[in-house]
């Protein structure tokens, strides 16, 4: 997945002398986690660029530059990090056009890598992706395949509003089905591996059926699409995944249709759980789907405490808790 | 609370207690000013050091006060701009719309045509004379008490009245409150009402301007009372790391609504003197001398221009009146403490100096002020044919929805619905401009 992220930026940058990567350690070191690895040598130290540690100056010198005519690609070097520069995304960058009448616009795709799974604490685990949800006028992606993250990175750049692109850190090199005590199988085994050369995008706004099926529909995005997807093959649950991409904008046609074929749903998310984006999901099922569900709309999430370290896999929403709400759905 | 250690409390208990310092301006109200420690240097005996300079090189001006004009009315020392009578009587003419516009504008608001206002008495020139050093196509990310670049630059104003009444005239929808303009024709910036915010934005334009190669630069206004904001600081760190065309203008008008620059820092050291510790080049200027403000803005301009580096320039002024028509000055500080101000009147200060110059006379003062007193008058009349605020001459209401993204999502199409429903529901009939 982090060499698609990669050859995303690449090819665009290749095609656009307008888009700008910068961030800290995104240069010459090419990220900590290595997704913009070369970048810096092929594309020239003016396009890609360390920075002082400094969200709120990343973000704002960002919103200037989309001010001036760029697509600035920033990263935030972890999601927990990007809260210093919510104000110039919430207050700024969100509502430019709205504000000026499309007087200035800010396009920018914000990078920046999300979730638990890692042993990162609780400065480097978090998921605030619902966060960005209650902000009119950003968008926020969250890929969960290779395939995906380099077409849905590729509309993101091309996109001219402001866009949060979460990055889920546990699957950057394995799809992670949940036992974090079991050898991961590699991306290469896995059918959205196939990351095609060249340019091609996927539509913000558009859901992806992950796993088609008849019993139950689960609304899922990032890791948790491939761990809720091991425990159903596990069990034998004929469940419908829907990988939802992107929350904002969100496809609620695809989560119509599928909730009224299954007449059941379940969310997964790692975010803590009160307000958390599965809230939303759970509301709008509710009010749109209602006379089409079986049962009360499920939650799967994490817990409303900070992401703890030693107790990491205990926070973590895996194949047990997913278990147990897919077991209660499927009794109703 | 942490507990101290056992027995710690005795072990201390010979050292002095500790104190806050909570500051406190000099005057409250019915105090008497004297404005004697504001140490006011005579004219004319700054250094001005070559614009391609070391940063460090202009550490003295950041605790001194570049001044040009004289208190006898001449123009004084290396820093003079030199500029010809037709240009001073220009920026003078600018002086006298912007009071005549915030004049009419902060009675408009008290005849309820408009909810707020900002007036800039007292400020004219950080802006005016700062706008006129700098290149009409250069960037400018202002704060709300900027209104003098807009005049400088030719923004109409009636587009300027439109979007204070926020009428269905108003290019921004009526989606902002009142004076906080945007126009990219005049390359200038949407306003924030979260201050500060624009330093860093103004860095990172220009960031692209040199990522680009372009010649043009960019200038940001900011109250030293945001100073103290981290937007501030970001913007500094990065001004100064990429050698950023920039100038961070930092309009030092004493107070912030009622807290006075002692809570931006002010006891300790000078605004200007932020520009040190980043390695920035610092000017500290008499902002109500038209001509050290035109002079410091295109020393900086003319530096910015070169590649060889941003500014940072504290305008030393005062806020003649109340920070908005929201405030009451009168209920935090002396009421002398204006007509005390050691630095004088913008306006009436270039108006001496043209007249000492003998291009220009209190009979044609007179006569300007008259002719800009009427013109905004026409221009108001004229935009309240588009509507007053509160008086149904709006945008249609689904313009509310429009402008969130690019594309209208579903989910604001389905509100938009709503709204559209409701207005039905309550006005059968319809009204105008719906």
């Amino acid at each position: 997945m982090i060499e698609a992220i990669n050859e995303a930026l690449d090819l665009k940058m290749a095609e656009d002398p307008d888009i700008i990567v910068m961030g800290e350690d995104v240069g010459y070191f090419g990220g900590v986690f290595r997704a913009t690895a070369g970048l810096q040598e092929k594309h020239g130290k003016n396009r890609v660029f360390d920075t002082p540690i400094s969200e709120c100056g990343i973000i704002g010198a960002a919103v200037g530059m989309g001010a001036y005519g760029l697509r600035p690609v920033p990263e935030i070097q972890f999601a927990d990090y990007i809260y210093p520069g919510l104000d110039q995304l919430i207050s700024e960058a969100a509502r430019l056009r709205y504000r000026s009448a499309n007087d200035y616009i800010a396009p920018m795709t914000v990078r920046s890598p999300f979730g638990g799974g890692i042993f990162g604490g609780q400065t480097h685990s978090q998921s605030p992706e619902a966060l960005f949800a209650h902000v009119a006028g950003l968008k926020t992606v969250i890929p969960a395949t290779p395939y995906d993250a380099k077409g849905l990175l590729i509309a993101a750049i091309e996109d001219n509003d402001p866009v949060i692109f979460f990055e889920p850190k546990r699957i950057y090199n394995a799809p992670f089905t949940g036992y974090y005590d079991k050898p991961v199988e590699p991306w290469k085994k896995h059918r959205d591996s196939v990351v095609p050369e060249g340019k091609y995008s996927i539509p913000l706004g558009k859901a992806r059926i992950a796993m088609e099926g008849d019993a139950l529909t689960v609304l899922a995005y990032g890791t948790m699409v491939h761990v809720t997807e091991a425990v159903c093959l596990e069990k034998g649950i004929d469940a419908e995944i829907i990988d939802l991409r992107t929350i904002v904008p969100l496809d609620i046609e695809a989560i119509e249709a599928s909730v009224e074929k299954t007449g059941k749903c379940l969310i997964v998310h790692e975010a803590t759980r009160t307000a958390g984006f599965g809230a939303e999901l759970s509301a709008l099922v509710t009010e749109r789907c209602f006379y089409h569900l079986e049962a009360p709309v499920e939650r799967v999430t994490g817990f409303d405490t900070p992401y703890p370290h030693s107790l990491e896999w205990a926070y973590f929403p895996g194949p047990v808790r997913i278990g147990e709400a897919l077991d209660k759905l499927m009794s109703e | 609370m942490a507990e101290r250690p056992k027995g710690s409390a005795e072990q201390g208990a010979n050292k002095p207690a500790l104190s806050l310092h909570v500051p406190e301006p000099t005057y409250r109200p019915g105090d008497p000013v004297d404005f004697a420690h504001i140490t006011v240097p005579d004219a004319g005996k700054q250094a001005r050091p070559d614009e391609t300079c070391d940063a460090i090189e202009t550490s003295d001006l950041c605790y001194d006060l570049v001044r040009v004009l004289g208190n006898d009315n001449k123009a004084h020392g290396p820093w003079d701009p030199k500029l010809d009578p037709d240009t001073l009587r220009t920026m003078l003419g600018h002086f006298a719309m912007v009071r005549a516009f915030d004049e009419r504008m902060f009675r408009g608001q008290r005849q309820g045509k408009t909810s707020f206002y900002m007036k800039c008495t007292g400020e004219e020139a950080t802006s005016i004379s700062a706008a006129m050093a700098l290149a009409s196509d250069d960037m400018v990310f202002p704060s709300y008490r900027q209104q003098g670049i807009l005049i400088a630059r030719g923004y109409p104003l009636i587009e300027m009245i439109n979007q204070i009444y926020s009428n269905r005239g108003d290019k921004l929808k009526g989606r902002q409150l009142p004076i906080m303009y945007s126009s990219r024709e005049h390359s200038f910036f949407s306003i924030s009402g979260n201050l500060a915010t624009q330093t860093p934005q103004a860095v990172g334009w220009a960031m692209a301007s040199a990522i680009k190669g372009d010649s043009r630069i960019a200038a940001t206004w900011v109250g030293e009372g945001s100073t103290a904001e981290g937007d501030f600081h970001a913007a500094c760190t990065f001004a100064t790391v990429y050698n950023a065309p920039v100038i961070l203008n930092v309009i030092n008008n004493q107070w912030a609504i009622s807290s006075f620059s002692g809570f931006a820092g002010a006891e300790r050291t000078t605004f200007a003197a932020r520009a040190l510790g980043y390695g920035l080049a610092g000017l500290r200027i008499d902002g109500n001398d038209p001509l050290a403000v035109y002079a410091a803005e295109k020393w900086a301009a003319d530096r910015a221009r070169a590649n060889a580096g941003p500014t940072l320039i504290e305008h030393f002024t005062y806020r003649a009146e109340g920070h908005s028509t929201s405030d009451d000055p009168s209920g935090y500080r002396s009421a002398q403490e204006r007509e005390e101000w050691p630095l004088g009147d913008p306006v009436t200060r270039l108006k001496n100096h043209l007249i000492e110059l003998g291009e220009w006379d209190e009979d044609r003062q007179a006569a300007m002020d008259l002719k800009c007193a009427e013109e905004v008058k026409a221009a108001t009349k004229e935009a309240e044919k588009n509507g007053i605020l509160g008086h149904g001459l709006h945008h249609p209401f689904a313009t509310m929805f429009e402008d969130v993204y690019e594309d209208l999502p579903w989910h604001l199409k389905e509100q938009s619905e709503q709204a559209i429903r409701e207005r039905e529901t309550k006005f059968p009939e319809g009204r105008p401009g719906s």
